[in-house]
C-alpha cells in the first residue's frame, strides 16, 4: 500500500496482501453459508413438525419474497461500493400510491404502473444525488429513507386503504396453481437469474465489479462509472416499486408505514450473502442461499413462537456476524503477521549485534 | 562559505534496498551537516527517492548504515525518525484540512495550560513566531483547506520545527511553486541554515540547485556518483554526472517510415496547468514528452484521453475534432492511455490478470452480449503470450504480479483493442532491467504497425533511445522539439530545466 | 492525491456574489439562529400562540432530548462515523430507567442518572470495540446493534409500560420544572451543549477526533491512536443516548417499548443542519444542538399553521437532504473563492 505523502517515483512492488483480497475467505463462506442453512432448517424441523412439510415451503417462501427482490439490486449497489437505505421506504410510499390511486378510482393495474413508475423515480433521485451531485450515499440514502417514508405518512397517516381485486390479494394466500411456491417467489426467482447473468457473464457485470474493486481503473478503462451507479439506483427503486405492490397485495392493504424496517432484512440477506460492504466482491448464488437463511429462519422462529421484536434481535445480531467474520479472519491474519514480522526484527537484531 | 562541522547530523553509508527484482538503490551515500544546505539530484530512478525514504524511516535498507550524530541510528517507522529530528517537507503536503493552520503545527502536540486544556493562544502565537522567523505572514487561525501549495509547505516546515527538527528534507519542493513562491522559500532554507539546521534539498532545477546549495550529490541508476561543494560544480558536469553512461542497445527503435498525421494536439490550454501545448504525432513515430516532474505532461496526456476537460485549444485524430471530457469518446477513436499510476489507474489489483487484460475489451470478447466461460482466459493467454508476460495463473489476482509484468498486462489490455493512438505514461518506471528491454521492443514494434505512440518519460536514455522527436515540456509549456538526430542528453535536460537558449 | 493536493489546481475566483454565502459558511451558528428568527417570527405573525410560554417550553424541552443526541452523535461523525443506535439505546434506557424506580422506588437520583449513562456507555463499548477492532464500517454495525438494541428492549419490557405513577417526583420534576420560566430540560442541554463546545475546542482528544475525520491516514501517522478515539467516540455516544434515556423518561413520564423509535434520523437531520460535515472533520456541537432546536421549532410552526404534523418525518427527510447538498454545492462553487478569507470554524 502506497506511503502517504510520499510520491512513488520508484515503486515498490508490493508482495504484502491487500487488506481486502480475501479470496481463501470468500470461497469458503458459500459452504459456510451453506452450513448455516442447514443448522436454520435442523432448527425449524426441531421446533415444528411441519416445517419440512412442502406446504410450509409456501410460507418461508411467502415471508421473503419481497425483501428477496429488493436484495438483487441492493447487492449491485453495495458491489459498486454504494449503499441504498431507502429501499424500505420505497415499498412503503409506492404501496401507498398504488392504494391512493386505486382507492380515487384508479384501475388496479394502471394504479400498479404507476407505483413501479413512482419507484423509477425515486431510485432517480437518489441515483441523481449521488452521482450528479456528489453525495455520498449512506447520508442520502438516509434521508431518502426519512422523506419516501415522510411523504407516505403525508399522504395516508392513519388510514390503512384495502379492497384490492382478490384475484390478485390471493398471491397472499394462494400458491402457483400446481406448485408450492407464491407468486412473490416466483418473480425472484426469474429475476435472480437475470441478475446472476448479467452481474457475472456480461461486460455490464464486469464493469460493476470493476467499479467496486478499483474505481479510478474502471474509469480509465472507459467504464462509465456515474452512468452504470445511477441506472443501478433506478433499477433498486424500480424494484423496490414493484415490491411495494406485491405486499400490498399480499397483505391486500396499504399503510404509510408498510415494510418499515425492511431495510435491515434486505441489508442483512446481502451482507449474508457473502458481498462484501466495501465493494468489488460478491455473488447472486450468495445471495439467494442467504435468502433461503433469512426466510427459514423467520419461520422457524415465528414457529417457536418469537416475537417479531425479538426476531429483529437475531437479524440484527446474523447482520453484525456477517461483517465481523471476514474481517475477523483477517484480524487475525494481521495479529500473525504483526508477530511474524516482530520476532524476525529480534532475529535480524540479535544477528546484528552479534556479527559485530 | 560554508559552516562545517567535523560530524556530518545524518548522513548515509553505502546503502542498499531492493524491492523484488527492482534495485532502487545500489550505493546511496549521503552526509548532511549542521548550517549547510546539500543539493541532491539525480534523473527519476536514480534512486534519491528511495534515499529520502530511508532517511525518513519508511524504509529500512537491505545494506549499509544510517549514522545520527556519529552513532548507527535504525528507524522502525517513520514516527521514530521524527522523533530523532528528521523532518521531510513533501512535494504535495499532508495537512488536516478542517484544522487551522496553528492546530496542523502542533498536532498531536498541542501545549498546555492547566488541567491539560489546550492553551490555544500561545499556539497560535508560537505559529505566528515561527512564521515571523522565516519571514513570511500566513494566518495561523486560518483552516488549512485553500492554503495554496507554497503556504502548505510553510506550515510543514513550521511543523517540522516546532518538533525540533535538525534535518530537514525537502523532496522537489519547488516543482509546484511560482516564480516569487520559490524566491520566498529560499529565504526560509538561509533561515533554516542560520539556525543551525541541517537541509537536503532534492531537486531536478539546476539553477536553483546553484542559486542555494553549498554542496552536491549527484546520483544514477541507484548509485552514489560525486559530492562536490557547489564551487567546483558547473551545469554542464552536474548534467553530465547525471546522465553520463554508456549508451547501449537496451532502446532498440526500429526505424520506421511514418505516415500522416495522427493526433494533432493544437494549442491545447487547461489553466493553470498547460498552456497553448502543441504537437503533432504521426502513424509509425514515436513522439516523446519529455520534462520534469510537475511539467505537465501526464495532464496534457490525460487530456487528451478525456480524463480531464481542456479550456482551449484542439484535438484532432485523423483530421477529425475530438471531444473533451470522457475516455469512451478517446476510446471510441483509437486512443488508449497507459497511465502512471498503474496500481490505482492501470490495474484493478483485485481482479484476476485475465480480467484485467480483457476490461478494455469487454464487447469483443462477448457473443451476442455474453460473455462465455473462458473468453476472458483465452483472450488474455493470448495477448499474454504476446507480451511474454510471467504469471502464475491466469486467474490470480494481479497484485501477484511483479512490477514489470503488471505493466505488461496494462499495456496487453490497450494492445488488444488495437489502438491507433497509444499514449504511455512512463512505461518502464519501477520495472526491472529486462522487462524493460521488452516494454521498449513492443512499443518499437507498435510503431512498426502504424500506432502512434506518444510516450512520457522522465527517463532520458529511454527518451533518446526510443523518440523519433521529442517534445520538451516546461512549466506547462513547450520549450522546444527535437528531432532524433539532434538531441542529446544535456539539450534535452537544459530545455527541461527551463533554460532558454538562443537556437545553435 | 492528497486532500488539499486536489484543490490546488483550481484557480482563485473572487466573486461579491458569492458575500452572503460565504458570511453563512463562516459562522453557521449565525445562519441556524438566523433562520430559527425567520421561522418563529413568521409563525408569529400567523399565530401568536407560537410564541406562548408553554409551546416555547415545549419546544425546547423536546429539542433539548434532541441535543443531547446531536452532541454524542456529532463526535462519531466527526471522526468519519456513524451511529445509528442512539435511538434503540435511548429507549432502553428509559425503559431501565422505568424500571428501576418500578421496583426501587427509593433510589436517589444521582445513582438512577449514572445507572442510565452507564448502560448507554456499555452498548457504545460494544459498538467501538467492533468498529475499531473488528475494523467493520460504523453503518453496519450501528445498524445491526439498532434492531438488536431495540429487540431487547422490546423481549425485556414485553408488553408493559412504566407510566408516572411509578416514578417519584423528584424524578418526574426534572421533566416539567422550570427555573424563571426556562425549563429544566433546557438547562440540562445548555449546559451539556456548552461543557461539550468547550471540551471540544480545547482538550488535546477532542482535537484529535477532528484530524482524524479530516485525514485518518495523517492522523495515524501523524501519532494520534486513531483507535483509541474512535473508540472513545463511541463510547461517549453511548454514554450520553443513555444519559438522554433518562432525560426522556423525566419528560414523557411514560415508556414502553417503542420509545425512540427514528431518533437516530431525526439527530442526523440536526446534526448536518447544524454544519457537521457527514464526511467528518468539521461542525461544531452547538451547530448540531441549534441544528436540533430549528428541526424541533419548524416541526412545532407547521403544526401551529396547521400543517399536519404527519408531514414532519417528510420534512425532516427533505431538509437533511436538502442540507447535505447545499453543503456539497457550496463547497464545491464557492470554496475556493474562500480560499483566503476562511478562519477556522471548529
Amino acid at each position: 500500500m502506497s506511503d502517504l505523502g510520499f510520491q512513488p517515483r520508484e515503486e515498490a512492488p508490493t508482495t504484502e496482501q491487500p487488506a481486502r483480497s480475501r479470496l481463501h475467505v470468500f470461497v469458503r463462506w458459500e459452504i459456510l453459508l451453506l452450513a448455516v442453512l442447514g443448522g436454520t432448517i435442523a432448527f425449524g424441523a426441531d421446533v415444528s413438525p411441519y416445517f419440512l412439510q412442502s406446504t410450509n415451503l409456501f410460507y418461508i417462501c411467502l415471508n421473503v419474497g419481497e425483501v428477496a427482490i429488493m436484495a438483487l439490486p441492493l447487492t449491485l449497489i453495495v458491489i459498486t461500493g454504494e449503499i441504498d437505505l431507502s429501499v424500505a421506504s420505497t415499498l412503503g410510499l409506492t404501496g401507498v400510491l398504488m392504494a391512493e390511486l386505486f382507492k380515487h378510482g384508479w384501475p388496479i393495474w394502471p394504479a400498479m404502473l404507476a407505483a413501479v413508475a413512482l419507484g423509477v423515480v425515486l431510485g432517480a433521485f437518489n441515483g441523481f444525488l449521488v452521482t450528479r451531485i456528489g453525495l455520498p450515499s449512506l447520508a442520502v440514502t438516509i434521508g431518502t429513507l426519512t422523506l419516501y417514508r415522510g411523504i407516505a405518512q403525508g399522504i395516508l397517516p392513519t388510514d390503512t386503504i384495502g379492497g384490492f381485486p382478490t384475484y390478485l390479494t390471493k398471491i397472499g394466500v394462494v400458491p402457483i396453481p400446481g406448485t408450492h411456491l407464491p407468486y412473490s417467489i416466483a418473480f425472484f426467482a426469474v429475476l435472480a437469474i437475470v441478475f446472476a447473468v448479467v452481474l457475472h457473464a456480461t461486460p455490464l457485470g464486469r464493469a460493476i465489479f470493476a467499479i467496486g474493486a478499483g474505481q479510478e481503473a474502471a474509469f480509465f478503462a472507459g467504464i462509465r462509472v456515474k452512468r452504470i451507479k445511477f441506472w443501478l439506483f433506478v433499477l433498486s427503486g424500480a424494484m423496490c416499486g414493484l415490491a411495494g405492490v406485491l405486499w400490498s397485495l399480499r397483505f391486500a392493504s396499504a399503510r404509510y408505514d408498510s415494510g418499515s424496517g425492511l431495510e435491515l432484512f434486505v441489508v442483512t440477506i446481502v451482507l449474508l450473502g457473502g458481498v462484501s460492504i466495501f465493494g468489488g466482491r460478491g455473488t447472486i448464488a450468495g445471495v439467494i442461499v442467504a435468502v433461503a437463511v433469512l426466510g427459514c429462519l423467520q419461520t422457524a422462529l415465528t414457529a417457536d413462537l418469537m416475537p417479531a421484536q425479538d426476531q429483529n434481535i437475531v437479524v440484527g445480531a446474523l447482520l453484525v456476524a456477517s461483517v465481523i467474520v471476514p474481517n475477523g479472519g483477517d484480524l487475525y491474519r494481521r495479529a500473525r503477521v504483526r508477530l511474524r514480522s516482530a520476532a524476525a526484527r529480534r532475529h535480524a537484531a540479535a544477528a546484528q549485534a552479534e556479527s559485530q | 562559505m560554508t559552516t562545517m562541522h567535523s560530524q556530518p547530523v545524518l548522513s548515509l553509508e553505502h546503502a542498499q534496498k531492493r524491492f523484488g527484482a527492482v534495485h532502487a538503490l545500489e550505493d546511496g551515500d549521503i552526509e548532511l551537516f549542521a548550517g549547510e544546505v546539500h543539493g541532491l539530484v539525480g534523473e527519476n530512478g536514480a534512486g534519491k527517492s528511495t534515499l529520502v525514504k530511508i532517511l525518513a524511516g519508511v524504509h529500512r535498507p537491505d545494506g549499509g548504515r544510517l549514522v545520527l550524530d556519529g552513532e548507527e541510528a535504525v528507524f522502525d517507522n517513520a514516527k521514530q525518525s521524527q522523533a530523532a529530528g528528521i523532518a521531510i517537507i513533501f512535494q504535495e503536503p499532508t495537512l488536516f484540512p478542517d484544522l487551522s493552520v496553528a492546530e496542523n503545527i502542533f498536532v498531536a502536540m498541542q501545549p498546555l495550560k492547566r488541567f491539560r486544556r489546550i492553551d490555544g493562544r500561545r499556539m497560535r502565537r508560537e505559529a505566528a513566531g515561527f512564521f515571523e522567523q522565516l519571514g513570511v505572514r500566513v494566518d495561523p487561525d486560518r483552516l488549512a483547506r485553500g492554503l495554496s501549495i507554497a503556504d502548505q509547505q510553510l506550515v510543514e516546515i513550521a511543523k517540522a520545527l516546532t518538533a525540533n527538527a535538525r534535518v530537514i528534507v525537502m523532496d522537489e519542493p519547488t516543482a509546484a511553486l511560482a516564480t516569487a513562491e520559490v524566491e520566498r522559500l529560499f529565504g526560509i532554507v538561509q533561515t533554516l541554515r542560520a539556525r543551525g539546521n541541517a537541509v537536503l534539498f532534492v531537486s531536478h532545477r539546476l539553477e536553483e540547485i546553484f542559486a542555494i546549495c553549498q554542496r552536491v550529490t549527484v546520483m544514477r541508476d541507484g548509485r552514489h556518483v560525486l559530492t562536490k561543494p557547489i564551487e567546483e560544480l558547473t551545469t554542464q558536469s552536474v548534467i553530465r554526472a547525471m546522465v553520463g553512461r554508456d549508451m547501449d542497445a537496451l532502446f532498440p527503435k526500429v526505424a520506421t517510415d511514418p505516415g500522416g498525421v495522427v493526433l494533432k494536439v493544437d494549442r491545447l490550454t487547461r489553466e493553470g496547468v498547460f498552456t497553448d501545448v502543441s504537437f503533432e504525432v504521426r502513424s509509425g513515430e514515436i513522439v516523446a514528452l519529455a520534462g520534469l516532474v510537475g511539467a505537465g505532461r501526464t495532464e496534457v496526456a490525460r487530456a487528451i484521453f478525456g480524463i480531464d476537460r481542456w479550456d482551449a485549444g484542439t484535438v484532432e485524430i485523423h483530421g477529425r475534432p475530438l471531444q473533451t471530457g470522457s475516455p469512451t469518446m478517446a476510446m471510441a477513436v483509437g486512443i488508449g492511455l497507459v497511465p502512471e499510476d498503474r496500481r490505482q489507474q492501470g490495474l484493478v489489483m483485485d481482479f484476476s490478470i485475465e480480467r484485467n487484460i480483457a476490461l478494455a475489451s469487454l464487447d469483443t470478447v462477448s457473443r451476442g452480449g455474453l460473455i462465455p466461460r473462458g473468453a476472458e482466459r483465452k483472450f488474455a493467454k493470448d495477448w499474454a503470450l504476446r507480451l511474454q508476460l510471467k504469471y502464475g495463473k491466469l486467474t490470480n489476482p494481479a497484485w501477484t504480479l511483479s512490477g514489470g509484468n503488471q505493466q505488461k498486462a496494462v499495456l496487453a489490455k490497450w494492445l488488444a483493442r488495437r489502438p491507433t493512438v497509444l499514449i504511455v505514461d512512463e512505461p518502464t518506471r519501477g520495472i526491472d532491467v529486462a522487462t524493460k528491454a521488452e516494454v521498449h521492443r513492443l512499443l518499437s514494434e507498435l510503431a512498426a504497425q502504424g500506432v502512434a505512440v506518444l510516450m512520457i518519460s522522465s527517463e532520458l536514455p529511454e527518451v533518446l533511445g526510443m523518440a523519433d522527436r521529442i517534445v520538451v515540456l516546461f512549466e506547462g509549456r513547450v520549450t522546444r522539439e527535437f528531432a532524433r538526430a539532434e538531441a542529446s542528453e544535456d539539450a534535452i535536460m537544459r530545455a527541461a530545466t527551463g533554460i532558454i537558449e538562443e537556437a545553435a | 492525491m492528497t486532500a488539499l493536493a486536489e484543490e490546488r489546481k483550481t484557480v482563485g475566483r473572487s466573486s461579491s456574489s458569492h458575500a452572503i454565502a460565504e458570511l453563512l459558511l463562516r459562522f453557521r451558528e449565525l445562519g441556524i439562529v438566523l433562520a430559527l428568527v425567520l421561522v418563529v417570527g413568521g409563525t408569529t405573525i400567523d399565530n401568536h400562540r407560537f410564541l406562548s410560554l408553554t409551546n416555547v417550553q415545549q419546544v425546547l424541552s423536546a429539542a433539548s432530548i434532541i441535543a443531547l443526541l446531536a452532541i454524542g452523535e456529532t463526535i462519531v461523525i466527526i471522526t468519519r462515523n456513524v451511529d445509528l443506535s442512539i435511538g434503540s439505546v435511548l429507549g432502553i434506557s428509559a425503559y431501565a430507567t422505568g424500571e428501576l424506580y418500578h421496583h426501587h422506588p427509593h433510589v436517589p437520583l444521582a445513582l438512577v442518572f449514572l445507572l442510565a449513562v452507564g448502560i448507554g456507555a456499555a452498548f457504545g463499548v460494544v459498538n467501538g470495540v467492533i468498529v475499531t477492532v473488528v475494523r467493520v464500517p460504523s453503518l453496519v454495525v450501528t445498524l445491526g446493534t439498532l434492531y438488536v438494541i431495540r429487540g431487547i428492549d422490546g423481549a425485556w419490557a414485553g408488553g408493559n409500560q412504566v407510566n408516572a405513577s411509578m416514578l417519584p417526583n423528584s424524578f418526574n420534576k426534572i421533566g416539567y420544572g422550570t427555573i424563571a420560566g426556562v425549563p429544566y430540560l433546557g438547562i440540562i442541554a445548555i449546559v451539556a451543549v456548552g461543557i461539550a463546545t468547550y471540551a471540544m475546542r480545547t482538550f488535546r482528544t477532542a482535537r484529535d477526533f477532528y484530524a482524524i475525520g479530516s485525514d485518518p491516514e495523517a492522523a495515524r501517522l501523524a501519532g494520534i491512536p486513531v483507535g483509541a478515539r474512535v473508540f472513545l467516540a463511541f463510547v461517549l455516544s453511548g454514554a450520553i443516548a443513555g444519559l438522554a434515556g433518562a432525560v426522556w423518561l423525566s419528560y414523557y413520564a411514560s415508556v414502553d417499548a417503542i420509545a425512540g423509535v427514528g431518533y437516530e434520523f431525526q439527530v442526523i437531520t440536526a446534526v448536518v443542519i447544524g454544519g457537521v460535515a457527514i464526511f467528518g472533520g468539521s461542525g461544531t456541537v452547538l451547530g448540531a444542538a441549534l441544528g436540533a432546536l430549528l428541526l424541533n421549532t419548524i416541526n412545532s410552526a407547521l403544526v401551529v399553521v396547521n400543517v399536519s404534523s404527519f408531514w414532519s418525518q417528510a420534512f425532516a427527510g427533505g431538509l437533511l437532504v436538502s442540507a447535505i447538498a447545499f453543503d456539497r454545492l457550496i463547497a464545491v462553487r464557492v470554496a475556493p473563492a474562500l480560499r483566503t478569507r476562511r478562519r477556522a470554524r471548529v
